[in-house]
Parts: C-alpha cells; structure tokens; sequence
C-alpha cells in the first residue's frame, strides 16, 4: 500500500513538473503544454516512484527504459530529469533554443536520460518493444515504460507495434495511453475515433487496465497491477484532460496544443498551479 | 563475364550477393552474440533464413511490418545490440523511410538495414518492386552510410566489416547471380574509399553493384577503340571517396558514371555534386532514365532500361568528343 504521504508527495512533484511546463514553453513561446500537462502525474510517478534510475549515472545498464513515443511532451520528460537531478532546472528555460539539448521533440543524442528519439509519431512503441526484447534477451530485469497519445494511436505503425508486444509475450513492458481526448483538429471521437479502443488493445492481445491519470494511488494500482501479469503486455489507458491543472486551458485545450500561453496567461497559469507549499519554487 | 585482361578471378563464377549475405552474417553470429537479426517476412529470400537456423534466439521474424522492423531494430540497438534488419530494399528504404530517419538515422543507432533485391534486376515482380530511387532516398538522410557492393566477393567483406562499423548504414544487394570479379584472398575493401578496378587516362567509369562488371566490359571494348578507361568502384556512395574522385577527374578529365538505379540523385548525382564543386569535367550517367520499370526477366530488363555495356560504351564515347 502507497503512503498518504508518498500520494502527496508525488502531486507536489507533478504540480512541480506543470509549473516547469509553463515557464518553459513561456520561455520558449512555443512547445506544446497540452498534452505535457495531461501526462504531468503519469510521469511524476514513472520518474519520483515506479523506475529504477540513476540521474548521476544516466548509462547504468540495469535502468528501467521510458520512450516518450508523443514526443513533443517533451517538456514534462525535461522537468522530471530536470527535477530529478539529470541537470539544473534552470536548464529548463532553454527549451527550444538554438544550441540547446532541450530539442522541441525529444532528442536521446541530445540529453543524457532520453532513452529514444521521437517526434514522429507512432514510432516510439516499437523501440520500446526492441528495448523490452533485449531485456529478455540478456535475461536483465529491467522494465520499458511507453508513453504514447491517444490521437498517436491513428498510426499504423502503433498497432504493428502492439501485435509485436503481444506476440513476445512482453510481459516487461508497460504502454501508457495518455488519453486526453483532444488532437490537433478537434476531439478524436469527431475528427477519428478510436472506438473501441480498450477492446482493440485486448484484441491486440494486452492486458487492458484503466485509470484516472491525474490520481497518483490510481495510477500506482494500474502500474502495479500491470507489473503482476505474466505472459502478456499491459497498456494502462489513462483518463486524463489536456491542460490538466490550468483552467483556460482545460476549457480550451484545442488552443494549447501546440502554443505556449502568453506572458498573462502565464501569471494567472502560475498562480493557479503554484500553492504555499511550493512556495520555495 | 566473356573478356580476359581486367580483374577477372573467374569467368563462370557468379554469386547472389544475398546468398553471400546470409551464409556471411552465420559466420559473424558465430562469434559476434551481440549480433540480432530481424527480418520482414522475406527471411527465405534475403537469405536471413541462414541466420534464424543457426540462431533462433536472435532472430525475429517480424511480419509484414517493415516500420515496426526498423523501429523494434533501434530499440534492439539503444540497448547495445548489432543489428542487421534485412527485407526487399523498396520496403527497407521506402515503406519505412520515416522509421529509418527518426528511430535509427536521427539516433545514430547501430542499426545496418541490409536490403536484397535492388534494382530493375528484381525482374519479374514488376515496378513495385524494383527499388530504383533507394539510393537517393537514403543518401538524403545524415548519418546514414550507404554501400552498393559489386560482387559477392566485395559483399562478404563489406558486411564483415559492417559489423565492425558502428552507427546507421544501408546496405543494398541484387537478386540474382552476378559475376565475381574481385579475389577473396588480394582484394580488400574500406568503407568510403573507392576501388580503382581497372587503371585508364582518357575517361573515368565511376560504377556500383552490377554495373561495375559492365564497365570493366565496355573499357575493354573501348581500348580496342583506342579510348582507355580508368574504372572505379564506388561501392560507398555515401561518404563518398571525394578524393578519389576530384584525383580521377583531374587525371582523366571526363567521367561517366553507371548505376543499377535512376540517373536521380544516386551514383550519379553524387558524383556530380563532387564533380561541379571541385572539378567541373564533362560526364555523362548511365542509368534509369527517370522512369518506372515493368516485369520481365532482369538480363531483358537490364537492355531495355540502358544499364548495358553498350550504353556505357555510347556514354564514354559521347563524354570523350566534349573533352576535346
């Protein structure tokens, strides 16, 4: 059983990592705070609980591996290394800068910690599959944590990838379905549903588990259960809403895809995300 | 190969360059068990079959999903393996282009996508299956390392030390028979640096894969005429052998390159970039000229799209007159 005190130590993390994702992208006056919000509290858990890692030692063979297939979330990976101790926070504010490892989609030559480069979407779940195969193959213990999008799930290449996780029985693997409902043109279920998804995943052949994915114990319960299947892969989807945790963004999430807020939004953004105990940020 | 006097080891040798793939990367898993090897459904064909039998445990089979392949490859890769991902080179470096760029190029992961059935040579199965512009596609993207070899002798050892190279690499090989002409025990190949086949001042024949054999054929013919021809073996196209080519350009003045491949951007347009920069000369490319292939058999093929001695004969000759 998880803490009351672990739960809220994790929604401090992930407060943490949205009050990075805006002054990035602020900073930046560009990246893509939607759907970075939207997995704010899955990857606060993945980086602040569930992974095996060394940020002094970002090669150590036995990691666990995390592919942000979506990758222009970028900025929430940032703020968890970044948190973490991969590098100075302050790095953050350079998201998006000429010369700087903090690409607009992440990039693993770049930044010590990005296990796998993406921004073409689709394409990060077959790495993953790679990843968990080898782990197989070196009888390693380590685990491969996928994050991908809802609206990402329109690729091909996603379902390729889901019948080679299930034809391998890769039971090391956990796919994270940040579902946020929204793409680039509008609501998936308006411009392509997906419908019906959990069943296409089970016909896929995974383990299907649900969750709210801005609710750290329900998180840690999907995680854990997915980590006690044997014998197949499990994708966890994760209800979640684009802009979590800033409200013109929830109520507009189609504007705040891919545009930072501006430099009001910002304060008013801030000044919703931040409470006294985050005072010291 | 019907001429004597150039490098001809033997006259009735002939090899599948993919056959010679196959039995080769048995060999290195051998020894190397860091070596994976995936495939896309066309293991019995590329000749990764070898390798499934001797090595169950590192091969995988991934189905008709050649983006999945690259993508599961640079996975593989990212946690340290060498691997080979092998299908037909239009799927290789068309069907999975994006998965190629991002996943393995953009990550400069150790990935060496070994293709088989280049060319107008695959024959039969028609123009959806004859990859002709898969050079141009795959030069296009950095990091990439992109090798045509010329015969099965030149195969072996370009895939042996493949597995020595690390980092992204597309390696193209023919479907059927070619000739031999290198000798397994004198000649020894580097990547980036070309093979000056057969020495000559008055043209210079950049050539890859099967055209390599037909140049060598049309410099003996040319002699005869007297036109002597220097014939170069540009089996990396990319990096190309600059040098090389800027020192043959300024020795013998005209050029004409030859390539199983369209005269767009291959061979030819990569010798032209180098050419223009550096040492602007006549020159003149063999190749499909801009165009789909059809079904038939490779030998008929190979004549009704020019990729012939005798056009390369028509080239040199064109090329020499502009020199004067």
């Amino acid at each position: 059983m998880i803490s009351n005190n672990k739960i809220e130590e994790l929604e401090a993390v992930a407060r943490k990592l949205r009050i990075h994702i805006i002054q990035m992208t602020c900073a930046a006056a560009s990246g893509h705070p939607g759907g970075s919000l939207s997995a704010a509290d899955l990857v606060a858990v993945l980086y602040f609980h569930k992974m095996k890692h060394k940020p002094n030692d970002p090669g150590w063979e036995d990691r666990d591996r995390f592919v942000m297939s979506k990758g222009h979330a970028a900025p929430v990976v940032y703020a968890a290394l970044a948190e973490a101790g991969y590098f100075p926070v302050k790095y953050l504010t350079t998201l998006r800068r000429i010369g700087s490892s903090l690409q607009g989609h992440v990039d693993m030559l770049a930044l010590p910690g990005i296990e796998m480069s993406t921004g073409s979407l689709g394409q990060g779940l077959s790495a993953a599959n790679g990843m968990a195969l080898a782990s197989k193959m070196d009888k390693k213990s380590y685990r491969v944590y996928c994050i991908t999008g809802d609206g990402e799930c329109q690729e091909g290449q996603i379902w390729e990838a889901a019948m080679t996780s299930s034809y391998h029985k890769l039971d090391n693997l956990t796919v994270f379905v940040d579902h946020n409902k929204y793409q680039i043109d509008g609501k998936i279920e308006e411009v392509k549903s997906l419908a019906p998804f959990a069943d296409k995943w089970k016909a896929f052949g995974f383990n299907v588990i649900s969750c709210n994915g801005h609710d750290i114990k329900s998180i840690i319960e999907a995680m854990d259960k997915a980590e006690k299947v044997k014998g197949k892969p499990s994708v966890v989807i994760a209800d979640t809403i684009k802009g979590k945790g800033v409200s013109f963004m929830e109520a507009k999430p189609l504007d705040f895809h891919g545009k930072a807020a501006t430099p009001e939004e910002e304060k008013q953004a801030l000044s919703e995300l931040c409470k006294i105990k985050d005072i010291e940020l | 190969m019907q001429d004597k006097g150039h490098r001809i080891v033997s006259e009735i040798k002939k090899l599948a360059t993919r056959e010679v793939y196959g039995k080769t990367l048995v060999e290195l898993g051998k020894d190397n068990p860091n070596i994976v090897v995936l495939d896309a459904d066309l293991s019995a064909s590329t000749k990764t079959a070898l390798f499934a039998k001797a090595y169950p445990d590192r091969f995988f089979d991934m189905g008709v999903a050649e983006q999945d392949m690259i993508g599961t490859a640079a996975g593989l890769a990212a946690c340290g393996k060498t691997v080979f991902a092998s299908t037909f080179a239009v799927f290789g470096s068309g069907r999975a282009w994006d998965q190629v760029r991002v996943s393995v190029a953009y990550t400069r992961l150790n990935v060496k996508i070994v293709v088989t059935h280049g060319g107008i040579t695959t024959g039969e199965d028609g123009a959806s299956h004859q990859a002709n512009e898969d050079i141009a596609i795959m030069r296009a993207i950095p990091n990439m390392t992109v090798i045509v070899p010329a015969d099965g002798v030149q195969t072996e050892a370009i895939i042996r030390e493949a597995a020595k190279f690390y980092g992204p690499m597309y390696i193209r090989l023919s479907r059927p028979k070619t000739p031999v002409h290198y000798d397994k025990e004198k000649d020894k190949f580097k990547i980036g640096k070309g093979v000056v086949a057969k020495d000559g001042k008055d043209v210079t024949i950049f050539a890859c894969g099967l055209m390599v054999a037909k140049a060598l054929d049309a410099a003996k013919i040319l002699a005869k005429e007297k036109v002597s021809c220097r014939v170069v073996d540009i089996h990396t196209i990319k990096p190309i052998d600059k040098e090389l080519i800027v020192k043959c350009a300024k020795e013998t003045g005209a050029a004409v390159t030859a390539e199983e491949h369209s005269i767009v951007g291959g061979l030819g347009g990569a010798v032209a970039e180098v050419l223009v920069e550096n040492q602007p000369i006549p020159m003149v490319r063999v190749g499909i000229k801009d165009m789909f292939g059809e079904s038939g058999q490779p030998d008929e093929l190979l004549v009704k799209y020019g990729l012939t001695t005798e056009e390369i004969v028509i080239a040199v000759k064109a090329v020499f007159k502009r020199k004067k």
